[in-house]
């Protein structure tokens, strides 16, 4: 078994790491590492040779995020890390054990992350049904204030880093990097169009950087020891680690750390358990509730972005959600799209008006009022409300995603629902 | 200029804007909801699609948001092609999911921008099975009604509302597809500029609550280009009317005045001529006090007899045209002529006059001022003396986050990017005034003083531009935001009733060019008119104590309630002293009770007149239809009298175009009025302008419950409109001349990029008005002294009047609307004094025989009370006075309105 450094602190019963603890196990070596000779700069050099890649669900390169903050002829005023841990994505629940089991972990890869970039302001930015991780966050904060890793004059490095934990109002949209700040300002949830990238007019119109909770987790790890070792982490052309999930009728549901690039089916199967007794695969999400139906013919692909990319989805939050064999895949999308629907925020029409219809329909499919021509409006929807660029953020193509791929794999599900004017799942139950 | 692609056609272009609005000034069709010419792009409606590619090879392309998107040198874009179009059309069809459908019983119906896309983007088919949602509409208030079903969720309600106007209990409540755009609760839309979210809104969610109720369809309007008769900002409008009475009044565009925005004053406060009592027949008072109405050869006869041979007199009215009060100056004399100001307030207008003719600083227009980067307001409540200055004032404070958007290359349309940057950063606005203004949210500063104090500090702020060294901090702040700015700005006006502040305006407008500042001027005046009367009686005023001194025989008064001017005492004094009063009024007035003949004036809507705005800026109101019964413009009836006087100069008048050019003569300035409008020989192709557009239905039988003969077309004999559908509505008529807005497809006041050459500059045919005080040259006024501080007295209080953009001016009390939203009158008082007195909110306060209801108000200055200019109960009152304040015995505390009651109610 290769190296875990994520969940090293995560102990079997789930109980958090304290300071100490963390301290012990080697915790704030990176902190110190860079606060007694790396500049911002190395920094990001480190971050940026590492390979790490945003672990929140668009996987993009995190070096390269932090090096669109201007570091010199900055108007005067705050630079702003926040840390999105407002974990919503439908089956996904990676970032809750991280919260839950060892919060310094990702109060170090911030003020890592916030030293890189010149912030000297840090939110953690929670979702508001995880109270318990919240609390240990702001006990943690305050240990570490106490023991100067946060606070004026960190270290004796000369750089001061306040850093707070804000509760969500609860939306899923509040996910969303800019709609978080939207909502981090007391304002409407709704996404922001870019450019500008928040990288320059973020929070109150100034610098700043969104990071998820497993990818600022990394930091401390990356920084004291370097990004070939951090590479070395990976099984394909990704670099690190990765918290993989299953979710639905397995075995053994839950979460795990492993290589990135580890393959489906080693997931599923090794660490999942397989199947429950008397379930079938019929496909799975690969990454959460936003992205599209992968199948048996891909179980032996490697999770990581490259190869489920090409498959034709993406891996996301790396957290599965697995269809079986007596689940309604009509059923199942219009759950998808009815949770997605209520989570519009009502800006742009493709999303607020489009995905109710898309529901609408499902539900006259699935209920067995469904026509022919349903299937035109779902697949003219699909191009219509899936592209990213004809919404005005990427909520409203996300929720397609399982719909567009659940009428390219169970077509035949959804004729079935019109032709016998019933749900054929409904007598398995 | 870059050079683009549409549609396979090379267009060369102007560089900074967006896809869409250089498509529309193209003249092309591409539907939209969210973007406003005003307010830029934000993104959310996403119908204006079109398919871009990213070079010659590119064959896929991809949708994108033309308002959002920047032209660039070599873009290639497909308009019309399928894909954009399919698009375009799924998104109408989405929006109209919901939609109730219910066109043929909305007050928006036939000038729907919803209608007009809905068409265009050719959707026709409903896929959707679904059942529509529903929503409770809220009791807004008098002035709009709610029907949120209509909604299509564009969200420029409340990006007008709140970020464009400042508004706050208007908000996008909720999420998804259940987006309510509501107040949190209901209750009166308090923002000043509610009215225009009828304009702004593309559907009927908020529509004009008196058109509602008293409903014609829009196309049925006759309508005709006027002017505001609200302030002394001069808003261009369009009111509309059917059956003789006024329906609605709409924003008529003028890029250097209104732009696209009216206040409630002038949207709603037209409505006096049809809720006021009016007078509709010439009549003579009988010995039994009672009038007795003339018929038409009884009134020619009544006139020669009251004023053939006799010494005349006249007073004019700052709310009656320039050509009405030109010609009753000419009638009595200069000498004789009061202008219908008291000799207070004549003063002050020519002394702003003289400084705006004087001053280095340039005299702006609305454009000008959205272009300050600093702004300084010295005794005024902007808000409520002048609306739409107010407004303007909003946009300048953005000029710092233009600057900061301009360093990220953002675009001024980037709307939602430039104020997520710019957050609350803003140009500095400072504004000094004895109580809290509206304007006070986006204000660098706000200093609370008297107005004799507002005068030593304006004194002290010009001294300190010009180097004399200060301690006073507010002094300090003040100057430095002045003199780092490019184009600062002083306004201040007449409502403190002080010259010597109006002398510390114009020295601190004079010391900022003389730092080599491109300095700004402007002094609000209180009436539409007011500004042209001072230029008419720059040289000769008779104050009223001189007309009880004239020798006068006969007083002919002109649209004036001289009520709300003098104490009834002082009317009676003059009465006493003229023996004949002829009264000439739209309204029913106070005045009119004191006259011996009364002559029924046409109203605003049935009368040509020039009015001249506060920027010196000379317009043209035309009727918008014939007036009724023997109404009679007042100029006409000036005609009458001179007849009846046998006033050889004056009988040759025949047209309302003869009046300035005969009888001001040498005077160039109001020559300078000539150039408001075409004069009633001008043609547009040969033909007249019609006032009804071509859909305009039942001319024939509108009539019929009179006579079933179809009535002859009246015939406007002094216009170059006509009361008619035939004639020329070509894009490029005169703008003073635009009677309406409509092109093929566009039948919404979204029409008007049609008749703009660039979107949000001038129209076609020229931004309308004539500027008048470049031309004019003045003698500078001698300083007026400077005032001593103020120090408090014992028992006594210093009034200050605080002005309502409802209920302190003349006529939009007279509206119900208005009316409602005026309420009463209050006196204003700082806590400590309050409780001094041993006074509590909502207790009665007696003060010069009249007896107010107090509000409690921390922003007013200790030892100063405040009191609601312009209502009937404070008409005895004057700003300056030392009165003594006692608790009224036997007051009534006013009923507690809660909110619940009031819905009960409605």
């Amino acid at each position: 078994m290769s190296e875990l450094p994520l969940t090293r602190n995560v102990r079997a019963d789930r109980s958090p790491t304290d300071l100490a603890a963390y301290e012990a196990n080697g915790g704030y070596g990176g902190l110190r590492r860079a606060m007694a000779g790396l500049a911002p700069g190395d920094c990001l050099d480190i971050v940026k040779d590492s390979g790490l890649r945003g672990r929140g669900g668009a996987g993009f390169p995190t070096g390269m995020k932090w090096s669109f903050v201007p570091m010199e002829n900055v108007s005067p005023g705050h630079k702003y890390l926040i840390c999105n841990a407002d974990e919503m994505e439908p089956g996904t629940f990676k970032d809750r054990l991280l919260l839950e089991c060892d919060p310094h972990q990702l109060i170090e890869g911030m003020i890592l992350a916030a030293y890189t970039i010149g912030a000297d302001v840090a939110y953690i930015f929670i979702r508001a049904e995880y109270l318990k991780a919240a609390q240990l966050l702001r006990e943690a904060i305050a240990e570490a204030k106490a023991k100067n890793y946060l606070g004026r004059d960190i270290l004796g490095s000369g750089y001061h880093l306040e850093m707070h934990v804000h509760a969500s109002a609860g939306r899923y949209i509040c996910g969303e990097e800019t709609a978080l700040i939207s909502s981090l300002e007391g304002k409407r949830a709704n996404p922001r169009a870019k450019p500008p990238f928040p990288q320059v007019s973020g929070l109150w119109g100034r610098p700043t950087i969104v990071n998820n909770v497993e990818t600022l987790c990394n930091i401390p790890h990356i920084i004291e020891r370097g990004p070939e070792w951090f590479q070395g982490l990976g099984l394909g052309g990704d670099a690190g680690t990765k918290l993989y999930g299953v979710s639905g009728r397995v075995k053994n549901p839950g979460c795990w750390e492993l290589p990135i690039g580890t393959p489906v089916r080693e997931i599923l199967e090794d660490r999942a358990g397989g199947m429950e007794d008397g379930y079938q695969l019929r496909g799975f999400l690969p990454g959460g509730g936003s992205t599209d139906f992968l199948v048996d013919e891909h179980l032996d692909l490697a999770m990581d972005y490259e190869t489920i990319g090409k498959a034709g989805s993406r891996m996301g939050t790396g957290t599965m959600i697995i269809l079986d064999d007596r689940t309604c895949p009509v059923g199942f999308v219009k759950n998808l799209i009815e949770f997605f629907a209520q989570e519009s925020c009502g800006f742009c029409t493709p999303c607020r008006d489009g995905l109710p219809w898309n529901a609408q329909v499902l539900d006259d499919i699935e209920q067995g009022r469904g026509q022919l021509e349903d299937m035109d409006t779902l697949e003219q929807h699909v191009s219509y409300i899936g592209a990213i660029g004809n919404t005005h953020c990427a909520l409203a193509p996300g929720a397609m995603e399982p719909l567009q791929s659940a009428l390219k794999y169970f077509r035949d599900d959804f004729l079935r629902h019109i032709e016998e004017r019933t749900c054929p799942y409904r007598e398995v139950h | 200029m870059p050079v683009i692609r549409v549609d396979g056609q090379d267009y060369e272009v102007e560089a900074g804007g967006n896809l869409l609005e250089t498509c529309l000034e193209l003249g092309m069709d591409l539907p939209y909801f969210c973007w406003h010419p005003a307010m830029g792009s934000i993104g959310a409606c996403r119908q204006c699609a079109v398919v871009q590619y990213q070079n010659e090879e590119d064959t896929r392309g991809r949708i994108v948001m033309a308002c959002m998107t920047p032209v660039t040198e070599g873009a290639i874009i497909d308009l019309t092609g399928d894909r954009a179009a399919a698009f375009r059309r799924t998104v109408v069809e989405s929006l109209m999911v919901d939609h109730p459908h219910d066109c043929p019983v909305c007050a928006e119906g036939g000038e729907c921008h919803l209608q007009d896309m809905t068409v265009m983007t050719g959707h026709r088919d409903r896929h959707y099975r679904g059942t529509k949602k529903t929503y409770r509409n809220q009791y807004l208030g008098p002035l709009i009604h709610h029907e949120m079903n209509r909604c299509i969720t564009c969200y420029r309600c409340t990006r007008f509302y709140r970020d464009y106007a400042g508004g706050t209990d208007l908000a996008a409540l909720a999420a998804h597809d259940h987006v309510y755009f509501g107040r949190h609760r209901e209750g009166t839309l308090e923002s000043p500029f509610a009215g225009d979210l009828v304009e702004v809104c593309p559907t009927g969610v908020f529509t004009d609550k008196s058109l509602v109720h008293d409903y014609t369809r829009k196309w049925d309007l006759q309508s005709a280009p006027s002017v505001c008769t609200g302030c002394g900002v001069g808003c261009n409008t369009l009111p509309g009317e059917r059956y003789g009475r006024l329906k609605r009044i709409h924003n008529r565009y003028n890029d250097e005045v209104n732009g696209y925005f009216l206040c409630d004053r002038g949207r709603f406060g037209g409505n006096h001529v049809n809720d006021a009592p009016r007078i509709d027949y010439p009549a003579r008072r009988e010995a039994d006090g009672r009038f007795r109405a003339l018929d038409q050869a009884a009134c020619q006869a009544q006139l020669a007899d009251c004023i053939a041979g006799k010494r005349l007199a006249g007073i004019g009215s700052p709310r009656a045209g320039l050509e009405a009060n030109l010609l009753l100056q000419r009638l009595v004399g200069a000498e004789r002529f009061n202008s219908g100001m008291d000799d207070g307030e004549h003063k002050l207008l020519q002394r702003s006059l003289s400084h705006l003719v004087n001053s280095a600083a340039r005299n702006p227009s609305h454009r000008d001022i959205e272009s300050a980067d600093a702004v300084l307001v010295l005794g005024e409540d902007l808000t409520q003396v002048a609306a739409r200055t107010a407004l303007a004032l909003r946009q300048s404070v953005r000029n710092e986050a233009y600057r900061l958007a301009a360093e990220l290359k953002l675009a001024p349309w980037q709307d939602a990017a430039i104020r997520n940057l710019a957050q609350d950063r803003r140009s500095p606005l400072h504004i000094v005034s004895a109580g809290s203004t509206d304007l006070d949210d986006v204000a660098a500063g706000h200093y609370r003083l008297v107005a004799d104090d507002q005068a030593r500090l304006a004194a002290q702020i010009a001294a300190a531009i010009d180097g004399e060294p200060s301690g006073d901090a507010a002094v300090l702040r003040i100057r430095d935001d002045l003199l780092a700015a490019q184009r600062p700005l002083v306004i201040s006006g007449a409502s403190a009733g002080s010259a010597a502040l109006l002398d510390g305006a114009a020295a601190i407008a004079n010391a900022l060019a003389r730092a080599g500042r491109e300095a700004m001027l402007s002094f609000t005046t209180p009436e539409c008119n007011s500004l042209g009367q001072a230029l008419l009686c720059r040289d000769s005023h008779a104050s009223f104590e001189s007309l009880e001194a004239s020798g006068a025989e006969v007083l002919i008064i002109l649209e004036n309630d001289l009520l709300r001017r003098l104490s009834p005492e002082r009317v009676e004094a003059l009465r006493e002293r003229i023996p004949i009063w002829i009264g000439i009024d739209s309204l029913e007035t106070g005045t009119l009770a004191y006259c011996d003949l009364v002559l029924p004036a046409a109203a605003f809507t049935e009368t040509e007149a020039s009015f001249v705005s506060q920027e010196g800026r000379a317009q043209r109101a035309f009727p918008v239809h014939p007036p009724a019964e023997a109404r009679r413009p007042g100029w006409q009836w000036l005609l009458a009298l001179a007849r009846a006087a046998g006033n050889t100069a004056l009988v040759a008048l025949e047209h309302f175009d003869d009046i300035v050019p005969t009888l001001a003569g040498e005077d160039p300035v109001l020559q300078g009025v000539m150039r408001a409008a075409p004069d009633h020989q001008f043609r547009s192709r040969g033909l007249k302008i019609p006032r009804q557009p071509h859909r305009y239905s039942g001319r024939t039988a509108m009539a019929a419950d009179v006579s079933v003969h179809e009535p002859r077309l009246s015939e406007d004999r002094d216009s170059a409109l006509a009361y008619s559908m035939e004639g020329s509505a070509a894009a490029d008529r005169p703008a003073a001349l635009l009677s309406y807005v409509w092109s093929p497809g566009w039948n919404s006041n979204q029409s008007l990029h049609k008749f703009q050459a660039d979107i949000g500059g001038a129209l076609r045919g020229d931004s309308g008005g004539a500027r008048l005080l470049d031309e004019l040259t003045m003698p500078a006024v001698a300083e007026a002294p400077r005032p001593e501080a103020f120090r408090r007295r014992d028992g006594q209080w210093l009034l200050q009047g605080r002005h309502h953009l409802f209920g302190s001016d003349e006529l939009s009390r007279l509206s119900a609307g208005p009316a409602e939203r005026a309420g009463r009158a209050h006196l204003y008082l700082h806590p400590n004094d309050a409780q001094s007195l041993g006074l509590a909110e909502g207790d009665g306060v007696t003060l010069e025989g009249c007896a107010l209801e107090l509000r409690i108000d921390a922003s007013q200055v200790p030892g100063s009370a405040g009191y609601a200019v312009g209502y009937p109960e404070t008409l005895a009152l004057r700003s300056g006075q030392w009165v003594p304040l006692s608790v009224a015995s036997d007051w009534q505390r006013p009923p507690q309105v809660i909110g619940s009651d009031r819905e009960a109610a409605s």
